[in-house]
């Protein structure tokens, strides 16, 4: 069945596949070990989720300006335990032009670096395209599922489509060294039911 | 209470919420008979389609051609939820039953619009719907099933709307999920896999009724030794999508469910060479056993995307000087279709393309289309073709009038579209397409006057007997007839609800909605006055048409509201 058709092609992502990508699935062993399903945690740092540098430790040098953004997992320093445990714990981290984000979106960034949940919370599906906005020139988060679009420079607010909130932020400390997790999502991650 | 029960209790107190309204708990329900859904009386509505035959046809005149412009809204309920709507209103008996996305069931007094209860599903955090939506409830004596996205079959109380049992039909976490309304056949409950997107094997499955036991599973795809696998090769099989995602049609008399399959996985041929049966065919069953009778594939090895999942309706057509039990389906892949129900199986009859299309040279004469290979998508090169890849009918669904002997196609015309195939491992849980999704491309043909066509087809001759065109909104919502002559459809991006004319095709009545239409139409009755029902709630593939649409059609509009609205009319008296 169907998917959108967009305009745009420049396509996102590291996916190593080259289609839509979407979080991995872990094995029962990852959801085993103890950490693994918590939601990020301050102190933690974020690894490669996918590519020939899965499970590195991402600095903020090894992410092109601009983008694509590059789908990472958090990792608990002490116990080497990557929290790849929920899908839910996947965030996208893009490198931009540190004048061009939103004072909130700077407070929470690490240098020119950012970082979100990468499920969208409109319906939960996993984030995967970096294109043109619909209205504009920028390039945006995009959730080919139902067209949502995110601007990661002001909060991942919503710029197009039925999301109804932007996308839980998860602050960088503002070091230059691996990327570390400040604190813990802001809002709500994934879908939210209606009540 | 032993362990297993625990658990389960423990479970459906978790993943559930029922709560009762003032109006509540339901007293004096009827309880649903095999009867009387072999015969719905004329005031209920308590199949997808009203009957098993899918006919999608109430034999309600009350209103009619010449009071239906005094009609007007009698009532109206907001469901909270947004996204599509996209079930019908089911009426057993002046209650009315509603399911909507996110897996919630409203139970109402389908003559006052006051709530008896509401059951809400609490869907895993983790859960991902790409088709988040719902398409209706199944009854049987005094329950009711809802299928659900994160893949369980639930039976409900219809009084109350408590959990009477709840079964887990596959792993969501591997893309599997429900979408459908659930088929009733005496006693088993009956539905289809969604999932062809992620690299599932589809399939169609039974459960009992009473105690939701599985009783049969049929795969969509053949396994080693099983008739038709030969049609794959190595082991496509396994993944290679036909999903079963839309309720069936059943035959009473031979008691056969008819049930469509959608395309095969991912969309490039070239992926999966071969016929790949049982993709994108109507598959003749015995609800009994799930047996396989016969089928009848609409196109081989396919490779746009052509979901035929639409079940076909059970039509008796006068043609060449006899009767034939017909089975007529316009499908995705822009042919309409009528096969013939002999006691050998399922047998061609004709068929020809209700859109444009550039994709079929010919049909050969067992009803085998011969595509142009220019307009068939391939790896590593774009390929153009017409119409797009929601075909010329999508899911909506048409209806036949007994009256007018014409069947009302919600149709798409003027849309072409195009992708370059790919080859992608399969993850699973993943997408799976054999393309980027950024790559699909939906593009009006040069000159297009129009996009939605509400077309009125005589199956018996071929010929068309009128359309109705909308030239800045595509047509996305299923069709219902009445014997007052009417035809209601909603489906435009304007977000109006329509009746025309089933003769003339003039258009008699319209009203705007709170937001756009994808769901269905049904008419019924309660204490001798005659309504007609429909969700309002624009969103999933209505909503990206048109997202795909904008800066390509000047003047469309593509800023419907969203969120759900359950609107019910009745003639001013
Ligand atoms: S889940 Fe992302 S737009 Fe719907």
């Amino acid at each position: 069945m169907c998917q959108d058709p967009t305009r745009r092609a420049l396509i996102l992502t590291a996916l190593a596949t080259g289609a839509c990508l979407a979080s991995s699935s872990p094995s029962i062993a990852e959801e085993d070990l103890p950490g693994s399903n918590e939601r990020p945690q301050k102190g933690d740092v974020l690894v490669f989720a996918e590519g020939d540098r899965a499970g590195e430790v991402i600095k903020p040098q090894d992410l092109q300006a601009g983008g694509p953004p590059v789908r990472a997992w958090p990792k608990d320093p002490k116990t080497s335990v990557v929290r790849k445990g929920s899908r839910l714990n996947e965030v996208l981290v893009v490198k931009l032009e540190p004048t061009e984000l939103d004072e909130e979106t700077r407070s929470r960034a690490a240098g020119g670096v950012v970082a979100y949940s990468a499920i969208c919370v409109h319906t939960g599906c996993p984030i995967t395209a970096w294109v043109k906005a619909a209205g504009g020139d920028k390039d945006v988060f995009k959730c080919v599922c139902h067209n949502s679009e995110y601007d990661p420079r002001q909060s991942a607010q919503v710029i197009f489509g039925p999301a109804p909130r932007r996308l839980p932020a998860l602050p960088l400390a503002p070091d230059d060294g691996p990327l570390t997790v400040a604190a813990t999502f802001i809002g709500k991650v994934g879908a939210q039911q209606a009540r | 209470m032993a362990l297993k029960q625990w658990i389960l209790s423990g479970l459906l107190a978790s993943t559930c919420l029922v709560s009762i309204a003032a109006a509540g708990p339901i007293e004096n329900y009827s309880p649903v008979t095999t009867e009387r859904l072999k015969n719905p009386e004329p005031g209920n509505w308590m199949h997808y389609r009203r009957t098993y035959d899918g006919q999608g046809y109430s034999p309600l005149d009350q209103i009619n051609t010449s009071n239906v412009k005094n009609l007007t809204p009698a009532w109206t309920f907001s469901t909270g939820v947004v996204e599509g709507h996209q079930a019908p209103p089911i009426i057993n008996n002046g209650v009315m039953f509603v399911s909507t996305p996110e897996g919630q069931v409203i139970a109402l007094n389908a003559k006052t619009g006051d709530e008896y209860w509401r059951y809400k599903r609490q869907l895993p955090e983790d859960l991902f719907q790409l088709h988040p939506t719902n398409r209706g409830v199944g009854l049987w004596e005094d329950k009711l099933y809802l299928a659900t996205t994160d893949d369980h079959l639930v039976a409900l109380d219809a009084k109350t709307g408590k959990v009477v049992w709840d079964t887990k039909v596959q792993d969501y976490k591997k893309g599997q999920y429900l979408t459908l309304m659930p088929l009733v056949v005496d006693g088993k409950v009956i539905v289809g896999g969604s999932g062809g997107e992620f690299g599932i094997r589809g399939y169609i499955v039974a459960y009992d009724a009473n105690t939701g036991k599985e009783l049969w599973r049929t795969f969509t795809i053949p396994g080693p030794g099983e008739p038709g696998h030969d049609t794959w090769s190595g082991d496509d099989w396994k993944t290679g999508g036909a999903p079963a995602w839309m309720t069936g049609t059943y035959d009473v008399d031979t008691r056969t469910v008819y049930w469509g399959t959608g395309n095969a996985a991912p969309w490039p041929g070239e992926t999966h060479p071969g016929d790949n049966l049982y993709s994108t065919s109507v598959l003749a069953l015995d609800p009994d056993s799930g047996k396989m009778k016969s089928y009848f594939q609409y196109h081989q090895n396919d490779s746009w995307d052509w979901d035929e999942v639409d079940a076909p309706m059970l039509i008796d057509l006068q043609r060449d000087g006899r009767t034939i039990k017909s089975l007529v389906h316009p499908g995705r892949n822009a042919i309409f279709w009528v096969l013939e129900r002999k006691p050998e199986g399922i047998k061609y009859v004709a068929g020809w393309p209700f859109v444009y299309t550039n994709v079929w040279k010919s049909i050969d004469p067992n009803g085998k289309p011969i595509a142009d290979p220019a307009h068939k998508p391939g790896i590593g090169k774009r390929v153009e073709f017409c119409p797009s890849l929601w075909g010329g009918k999508d899911w909506p669904s048409a209806a036949y009038s007994q009256k007018t002997g014409l069947v009302y196609v919600p149709a798409n015309e003027n849309f072409c579209g195009g992708f370059t195939g790919e080859k992608v491992p399969l993850v699973a849980g993943k997408l799976w397409l054999g393309t980027k999704p950024e790559d699909i491309g939906l593009t009006p043909r040069p000159g297009a006057t129009h996009f939605g066509e509400l077309q009125a087809w005589d199956p018996a001759t071929g010929k068309k007997a009128w359309s109705h065109n909308f030239p800045k909104s595509q047509l996305f919502g299923s069709v219902t007839a009445t014997a007052g002559d009417l035809v209601f459809v909603g489906g435009t991006n304007d977000r109006m609800f329509r009746a025309f004319h089933a003769k003339t095709g003039e258009l008699l009545w319209e009203q705007k909605t709170n937001s756009g239409i994808v769901g269905m139409p049904i008419a019924y009755e309660v204490d001798g006055t005659q309504y007609i029902a429909v969700q309002s709630g624009w969103g999933v593939d209505a909503q990206r048409i048109q997202d795909a649409l904008v800066g390509k059609v000047p003047g469309l509009e593509n800023n419907v509201p969203q969120g759900g609205v359950v609107w019910v009319f009745a003639v001013k008296k």
